[in-house]
């Protein structure tokens, strides 16, 4: 899947307060294309707060996004070509088919895909089979895949991941860090929040956020 | 392995409407018992009021306007929470939020399903229903246009309220709260229409108000709903 | 710009401290000026006798109803563009004041109605109106108040008056529309078509001083606000009110 130029995601001086707790100050970073940023620290620390400021879902209080070297506003056309954000919970309808969910959130993106690349796409990740089954009447772990099979689809080089391996099994949980691999390995960047030791191929930095003093 | 076009992809705006649009009635046809209940909604509470009220046709009919209005009002009410609500809750607000096509196109095309699925069958419905009130055949039509131009009106006050309310406790009545003052001009003009013309008047002033509100709406409505979805999403 | 110092809520603070006494003086004497005029100055109404004088107090908290939400709508297009987290907090000051004129210019009419028209509520296009205002107060101190993250709240009451500002000259025309479709009663003060000179400066050095208490009273309001949001910062705890209120050992 190709990726179109270098691109590279900076924060400079985030500070995010929520409530009155304070999540993060002064936080700065970059990652380029072809590496991975992962999120590490315990449940309710911030890593879905900062993923929802990188994506523009979320204002921090003060600081910037640089996306290829260029200040963006949060929600701005630039960041919604780049970036592609997957939540901890599951972005899926449940009246529509495995095959719907999938056609639809890529439809919703502007991203136009024929039924055979769809279902190349739901073959790969296991869910061939229960293409035509509700969301609702999937595992977990299913929902969770067809979440997978948008990311080989959709064609933008930022990867914000909430969790991505969250209720997935052994074989999933390969093929996800397979799929990252590819996608890095084509230029694309990924910030991945997780508990998990994550094998990947490339160079990725770690970023510990922890509880204020 | 992807489709994609070989030419830089332009996210125009119509095809986000479109698309949005599409989406959100292919949703509304799958839970559709859920879509009927603002219809018998609509029906029963138009049947209270002669059982309050008297079977007397004379009071009927002069009240009939104000009735059903704020009835179609209420039903409309009730269907709100749907633009966003579900959509919030699995998250895929959050898509819609960075697709690549305006957000103010995805919300525009929403609420034109909105509409399709709520105003339209109502508006439609409302004539029938305004039987029991002994009203005259073109009075019923009046009723109706003044429904088919008020009621996108409706949705799309309805819309801004729903999407400031997102996820706070008590959300469909402060919604409600919010939203109703609001609803004051569409009432006034669109019962002003039937009343104009079981007055034996022209109806046009007040149809042709309704069409302004709804210009006005078309025009300003989306952005600022789509602004508040961001504000909800923060 | 010297101003925008005082934009950030640990100047404004004190300065506002220091300006709540002289508005506080400044509408006790403008009420008490007006009061009198109103009261013993102004002539007997042609038709109404002594009882119009009702309006002294009723028409100016319309007009400080009115102009409240205006100003507030003035903070929501500042707090919008700008950013500043102070325009939001003033909306939230304001509105109250606010709310609470719209309810006085409500029962002071509706005093004057018993007399006038024999019915504490006769649908007259400004009480409707004036009513519906108040429904627009409600509902923006309803939805601040439900909303617990407070930047959400600044930011969705700011954007629902504007969204409310834009919509109340159409509420208003259509309610004059509906008055006129259904003939309402109307109020006014009549002395032939023109109203005594001494009538109408008692009217507008009453609306001064509901203005200059509503300054007061939002700046009081303010700095409670602005403590309440701040309380964890250093600025905070080394004011003079806080010391005081060090906790026993």
């Amino acid at each position: 899947m190709g990726v179109v130029g270098i691109v590279a995601l900076a924060a400079d001086r985030l500070t995010l307060n929520r409530g009155e707790r304070n999540l993060f100050t002064d936080l700065s970073f970059s990652v380029n294309g072809g590496e991975a940023l992962i999120l590490r620290g315990a449940n309710g620390v911030g890593k879905t707060s900062l993923l929802r400021v990188l994506a523009g879902l979320t204002m921090p209080d003060s600081g910037n996004i640089f996306l290829n070297n260029t200040n963006v506003k949060p929600l701005s056309e630039s960041s919604r070509q780049h970036i592609h954000y997957v939540a901890h919970a599951n972005q899926l309808k449940d009246e529509l088919t495995a095959e719907e969910n999938l056609s639809d959130a890529l439809a919703i993106d502007g991203v136009t895909t024929t039924l055979e690349t769809r279902l190349d796409a739901l073959n790969r990740v296991g869910l061939l089979k229960q293409r035509q089954v509700l969301a609702n009447k999937l595992s977990q772990g299913q929902k969770r895949r067809i979440g997978i099979a948008n990311l080989l689809l959709n064609q933008k080089p930022i990867w914000l991941l909430d969790e991505p391996t969250n209720a997935l099994d052994a074989d999933a949980v390969t093929l996800m860090l397979a799929i990252i691999d590819n996608h890095l390995t084509n230029g694309g960047l990924s910030v991945i929040a997780t508990h998990l030791a994550l094998a990947l191929n490339h160079p990725s930095d770690d970023l510990t956020l922890t509880e204020p003093k | 392995m992807t489709a994609a076009s070989p030419n830089k992809p332009d996210f125009q705006p119509e095809s986000g409407f479109i698309v949005a649009c599409k989406r959100d009635l292919k949703l509304a046809m799958r839970s559709r018992g859920e879509l009927a209940q603002a219809f018998v909604f609509f029906t029963i509470v138009v049947s209270l009021f002669p059982i309050a009220i008297g079977p007397e046709a004379l009071i009927l009919k002069r009240v009939a306007p104000g009735v059903l209005w704020v009835c179609a009002l209420l039903a409309v009410l009730l269907t709100l929470p749907r633009i966003f609500q579900q959509d919030y809750l699995d998250a895929t607000l959050e898509q819609l939020a960075l697709s690549r096509y305006p957000l103010a196109a995805i919300v525009g095309g929403k609420m034109l399903a909105h509409w399709l699925t709520t105003g339209l069958p109502l508006a439609l419905l409302a004539p029938v229903i305004g039987l029991q009130y002994s009203l005259e055949a073109r009075e019923l039509f009046i009723l109706m246009l003044g429904l088919l131009l008020g009621t996108p009106v409706l949705t799309m006050l309805g819309a801004m309220g729903a999407a400031l309310t997102l996820g706070v406790r008590g959300g469909a009545m402060l919604m409600a709260l919010l939203v109703l003052p609001l609803y004051i001009p569409v009432l006034i003009f669109g019962t002003g229409a039937v009343e104009s013309s079981m007055a034996g008047l022209d109806a046009a002033a007040n149809l042709y108000l309704l069409a302004a509100l709804n210009l006005f709406g078309i025009i300003t409505i989306p952005f600022a709903v789509s602004q508040a979805i961001k504000i909800s999403l923060d | 710009m010297s101003l925008f110092k005082y934009s950030a809520p640990s100047t404004f603070y004190p300065l506002a401290g220091k300006l709540v006494p002289w508005f506080g003086t400044l509408a006790f004497l403008l009420c008490a000026t007006g009061l009198y005029l109103g009261l013993f100055v102004a002539p007997e109404d042609f038709q109404q006798g002594e009882v119009y004088r009702i309006i002294f107090i009723h028409v100016p908290t319309a007009w400080m109803a009115m102009f409240i939400y205006l100003v507030m709508a003035g903070y929501a297009v500042l707090s919008l563009i700008y950013q500043t987290r102070l325009s939001a907090m003033m909306i939230e000051a304001l509105a109250p004041t606010g709310a609470l004129f719209t309810a006085l210019a409500l029962w002071t009419g509706a005093l004057w109605g018993k007399p006038t028209w024999g019915t504490y509520w006769a649908w007259d296009a400004r009480m409707t109106s004036t009513l519906i205002l108040l429904f627009l107060y409600i509902g923006y101190i309803a939805l601040v108040n439900a909303i617990e993250d407070k930047k959400r709240a600044d930011k969705a009451g700011a954007l629902l008056v504007l969204v409310g500002s834009v919509n109340v000259p159409i509420i208003y025309f259509s309610v004059q529309w509906w008055n006129t479709l259904h003939q309402g009663a109307s109020i006014s003060v009549s002395q032939g078509n023109k109203m005594a000179t001494i009538m109408l400066v008692s009217m507008l050095i009453m609306a001064l001083a509901c203005w200059m208490y509503a300054i007061a009273v939002s700046l009081c309001r303010v700095r409670a606000i602005i403590l309440t949001r701040e309380k964890n910062a250093t600025w905070v705890a080394d004011i003079a009110e806080i010391k005081g209120m060090k906790e026993p050992r």
